[in-house]
């Protein structure tokens, strides 16, 4: 049997999601061998390649760059889950949303910076006005929802995928979780 | 609509009968007494209806529409929380349309204020949240509005926030109803809807409230929390309404 292709990545997020994801323990020993991981901010891979038949995608939608990046997982993904709250209703990254991004940006590297304040400008892609999840760009096709998903739940979710099922997660998890 | 506690006694003394109905919800035969709403009688039969603005002990207000069922032969749905059976009526509860409006209607109520149950101190203790687990919300359909909403933390012990506000109106009902200071209230129309202290004054400076927390403890999110809470530990203590309408009830007989 072909290992099936798995991706992931983050956007405008804390890394949280992923964290939990390897709290599945001892159960990645039994997930590694079906899986190959072509593409994740845990592995060197710099472009995101063709063919990938699931990816997870934590984080909102909150630059120019993630909204290019997250097109470009769609093309090339055939099942794309939203990892997360952040990805799922942009949760805390949207918490900026009520405010200007300028506002923000001199909040965090001006007025509470204690060093070499000034606010970032270059070769850093430019914040859009509001932080959005993920469905509200492209086609979502599994939501895992919870700040971070539980790792029982990203366990059942990727052994049901790779069992050729839709995944069933009700009850496994909630906003906030 | 339930009537006042000093009526239903005069109900349980008259020496009349009480009217019954009998009618049908999901199927099952029920009867109810004349001033029960649906929702009371699916209650009683243990049939599910959710809901969100309705607590037992307070007066109706049918503010949320997640109590929404179907009556055979009507076009329009109708919420259980305020809606009087009739004899032979046949309600539906759980039929695949009803569903799909409790769901959107949750969806929107969830795009309407900021929620942001990871950070909130009601995390695993919101009726809210709980009720996005009971109708199966993966995720929410419409685009989220963003509003920006203040905090009110004046009052010495509580704070409101409005974000977390979903216009259940419950605090409004509890301290009109039960404490009897109506110190909260409602202003402006739809979207732009809010709920107040006497008259949108801050609340720490409010001349009604008696700072009794009751309006804390029914809220179903962490729009009204006591203060000095972190996250997850806030936990609302209901117990005190059952109890105070038996014991008035008790005090009128």
């Amino acid at each position: 049997m072909s290992r099936a292709r798995v991706a992931t990545t983050w956007l405008d997020a804390c890394s949280g999601c992923h964290m939990s994801f390897l709290d599945i323990d001892e159960r990645i020993l039994e997930i590694a061998p079906l899986i190959e991981l072509v593409y994740s901010p845990l592995v060197d891979s710099k472009e995101f390649p063709e063919d990938v038949d699931v990816t997870l995608v934590e984080g909102a939608v909150s630059s120019e760059a993630d909204v290019e990046e997250i097109l470009d997982i769609r093309k090339k993904t055939k099942v794309l889950i939203s990892f997360g709250d952040c990805a799922v209703s942009a949760n805390v990254p949207a918490m900026r949303n009520r405010y200007d991004s300028k506002e923000v940006l001199d909040r965090s590297y001006m007025e509470n910076a204690t060093n070499n304040n000034h606010r970032p400008d270059k070769n850093i892609p430019k914040l859009m006005k509001v932080a959005r999840p993920v469905h509200e760009f492209v086609k979502v096709d599994v939501f895992l929802q919870g700040c971070p998903p539980p790792a029982d739940a990203i366990y059942s979710a990727l052994t049901q995928l790779l069992a050729g099922e839709h995944p069933e997660l009700n009850g496994k998890t909630r906003f906030g979780a | 609509m339930r009537p006042p506690a000093f009526l239903q006694t005069a109900l349980e003394r008259d020496v009349h009968p009480v009217k019954v109905v009998t009618f049908k919800i999901d199927d099952r035969d029920v009867t109810a007494r004349e001033d029960e709403t649906i929702l009371t009688v699916a209650r009683q039969n243990g049939i599910f209806i959710p809901t969100l603005c309705h607590l037992e002990g307070l007066s109706e207000r049918g503010a949320c529409r997640l109590c929404l069922v179907e009556i055979k032969n009507s076009p329009r749905l109708a919420p259980a929380c305020v809606t009087i059976p009739r004899q032979d009526m046949e309600v539906i509860t759980n039929s695949e349309r009803v569903q799909n409006y409790r769901k959107r209607i949750l969806e929107l109520i969830l795009t309407e204020r900021n929620h942001v149950c990871s950070v909130c101190v009601s995390n695993g203790r919101c009726d809210l949240q709980q009720l996005t687990v009971d109708l199966g919300i993966t995720h929410v359909h419409y685009d989220y509005l963003y509003p920006k909403h203040e905090i009110d933390a004046t009052h010495e012990r509580f704070s409101i926030d409005h974000n977390r506000c979903v216009l259940c109106l419950r605090c409004v009902r509890v301290c009109d109803e039960i404490e009897g200071a109506h110190t909260w209230d409602i202003m402006s129309r739809g979207i732009l809807s809010r709920v107040i202290t006497d008259l949108n004054q801050p609340w720490g400076s409010s001349e009604t409230c008696t700072g009794c927390g009751k309006c804390v403890h029914v809220c179903p999110t962490a729009a009204l929390t006591e203060k000095g809470k972190s996250v997850a530990e806030m936990t609302k203590k209901r117990q005190f309404l059952p109890y105070l309408e038996m014991m008035r009830k008790e005090e009128l007989r």
